[in-house]
């Protein structure tokens, strides 16, 4: 779907910015807002491109950057870090051969770290895209990254 | 060896969440019913002798706040609902069980406290993670459109209420109200100054009226049961039941419904299942990143409101994070330290500067750095200049876990 035609979803007012990037950003295959989504989002919202970058800019779901297929976001936040979410982090940089806040060089995955998720009752916890997995370990990921490697 | 009392999350995980027939089956929407039958004051009177309190973490009469908001700004031409879904304390879980297993129940609570207030527009900001959340109360919304209890005429009365999702995407101080209401305008999340408060002037400029999820499903139950029904339920000055969420080193993290005024012991040994594999408790931080850190001293204090505040404790949003003997509560204080600076919006100079030196020295801490005691002294010092001079609650927040971990466990910081 084209940008234009997300955003004549919505009615064009600023208080709709955040579902107009969140849907542009899902519909990118590399879950990103371009430079080009950006100024179309300012053109449609009659906001400034600046006030718009401002907005893209601080919420940390969006990114301004190219993404993989995939996005990981491993909640390092206190009762992980209890239940051991650092082991889970070093597993999965050693699986994906990258670092936090990078790509795959295959372009399936980023690895993200955020903070709690909300899911603390099965810690550690981490989301890919949508979908959550909890009580992780080094032997789980390594199934769930595999169902991904799979599609 | 206490229970839970179910009130809140009576029909939790009993009910099809997506069916509003079984909501209703189970005396879902008479609450509303009743209150379009009574005159909005009577329902701002009955909160405030309920004496229910804001689940959201500061406590504040519920009864008060709409009464401020439904006398805000007699000539403003609109009134809005706005709806704190945005739980992102760390260590909090219970408004996302809400959401997902009982939809209806805190939608119903929004609409009457809309006709309480006279708003005729609602917000839900939900945080963007939480999918499910967004899913289930999307569905809980259409089907109460079908039904009449949304729209116009709300079953048959006068009253008309609209209501739509906003989703957040990734701020935690997007959860502080007045920075909630930038968010819902469209802007970043910085927060706005108070006065004038949400009551006055909130959201597009109109007197707005905002509340946490937990805090609007206790609405229905106030309304049908009543007042004197209700407070047979927790204390004088905290009446009702509070979820906590219990999640670390125990057996069986979870929300737990429970009266207010239960002990912390009672929480870990007779609902969470006990201390994990048998390991000894060695603290507990209260109320996630912007609460205390308390010890085992603590085990058999009343957790109320009050209680805790006098104790230099907090409640909070209901938060019970559990360590064990052999977990640092050095590397958790340096955790929540490290979240505020992630947070922290910028806009301010004490925040901003404070909250990466806090992390700072906390790093420097085990550098080998001989004059321990006078760091911690200075991180402290420096954590009050920031309550005192920050521009809002964040920036005032740091002080809690880390003069609480320095008051308890000072020789292993
Ligand atoms: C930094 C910060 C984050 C907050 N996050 C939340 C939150 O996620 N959910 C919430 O209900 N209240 C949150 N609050 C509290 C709200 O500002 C506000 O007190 C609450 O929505 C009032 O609702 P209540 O009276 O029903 O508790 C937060 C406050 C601060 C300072
Ligand atoms: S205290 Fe922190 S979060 Fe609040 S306005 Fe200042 S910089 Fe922003
Ligand atoms: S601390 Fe990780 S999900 Fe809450």
């Amino acid at each position: 779907m084209s940008n234009q035609a997300i955003l004549n979803q919505f009615a064009p007012e600023q208080h709709n910015i955040l579902e107009v990037l969140h849907a542009i950003q899902d519909n990118h295959p590399q879950n990103y807002l371009t430079k080009d989504a950006l100024e179309e989002t300012a053109r449609y919202l009659g906001m400034t491109k600046s006030t718009v970058y401002g907005v893209a800019g601080y919420y940390t779901m969006f990114s301004l950057k190219p993404r993989g297929k995939h996005v990981i976001r491993v909640c390092v936040s206190p009762v992980c870090e209890i239940m051991k979410v650092n082991d889970v982090l070093l597993h999965l940089e050693k699986e994906l051969g990258v670092g936090q806040g990078e790509t795959t060089p295959c372009g399936l995955f980023t690895l993200e770290v955020s903070e709690c998720l909300g899911q603390c009752q099965e810690a550690p916890s981490m989301m890919i895209n949508e979908q959550v997995y909890n009580k992780l370990n080094a032997e789980k990921i390594s199934e769930i990254l595999n169902t991904y490697r799979a599609e | 060896m206490i229970q839970e009392t179910r009130v809140i999350l009576k029909n939790a995980g009993q009910n099809n969440p997506e069916s509003i027939e079984d909501y209703m089956a189970a005396g879902g929407y008479e609450a509303l019913r009743k209150a379009l039958s009574i005159k909005p004051a009577g329902i701002i009177d009955e909160l405030l002798e309920a004496g229910l309190r804001g689940r959201g973490g500061a406590g504040f009469s519920t009864g008060m706040k709409q009464q401020f908001t439904s006398k805000g700004c007699q000539d403003c031409p609109q009134r809005y609902v706005v709806v704190n879904a945005d739980e992102g304390e760390p260590g909090t879980f219970k408004d996302r069980v809400i959401m997902e297993e009982d939809p209806h129940l805190y939608l119903e609570g929004t609409i009457i406290a809309a006709y309480a207030i006279q708003a005729t527009k609602g917000y839900i900001y939900i945080r963007g993670e939480y999918t499910d959340s967004i899913y289930k109360t999307q569905k809980a919304i259409n089907d109460a459109y079908e039904k009449g209890f949304l729209g116009e005429s709300i079953m048959g009365s006068e009253f008309d209420f609209d209501v739509e999702i906003k989703p957040g995407a990734g701020s935690y101080l997007c959860g502080e109200e007045l920075t909630m209401l930038e968010s819902l305008e469209g802007k970043r999340g910085n927060p706005r100054i108070k006065p004038p408060f949400p009551a006055e002037k909130g959201l597009f400029g109109m007197p707005t009226l905002v509340n946490n999820v937990e805090t609007l499903a206790n609405i229905p139950v106030i309304i049908s049961r009543g007042k004197d029904w209700y407070r047979q339920y927790g204390t004088e000055r905290s009446p009702g039941t509070k979820i906590f969420s219990i999640s670390g080193q125990v057996n069986k993290p979870g929300n737990y419904e429970v009266e207010l005024g239960v002990t912390l012991r009672q929480l870990i040994d007779d609902l969470a299942g006990g201390m994990k594999d048998g390991k000894t408790f060695k603290a507990a931080l209260l109320g996630g990143a912007a609460g205390t850190f308390v010890d085992a001293g603590m085990l058999d204090e009343k957790m109320t409101y009050d209680n805790l505040r006098e104790k230099d404790a907090t409640l909070g949003s209901g938060a019970v994070i559990v360590l064990a003997e052999g977990d640092s509560v050095y590397d958790i204080l340096q955790n929540c330290l490290r979240f505020f600076r992630h947070e922290s919006c910028g806009k301010c100079v004490p925040c901003r500067v404070g909250t990466s030196l806090l992390v700072r020295k906390g790093v420097e801490l085990r550098n080998g750095n001989p004059g321990k005691m006078l760091m911690l002294q200075e991180m402290e010092k420096e954590a009050e200049l920031m309550a005192q001079t920050s521009l809002c609650p964040l920036g005032q927040s740091p002080i809690l876990p880390l003069k609480s971990a320095i008051r308890y466990f000072a020789k292993e910081l």
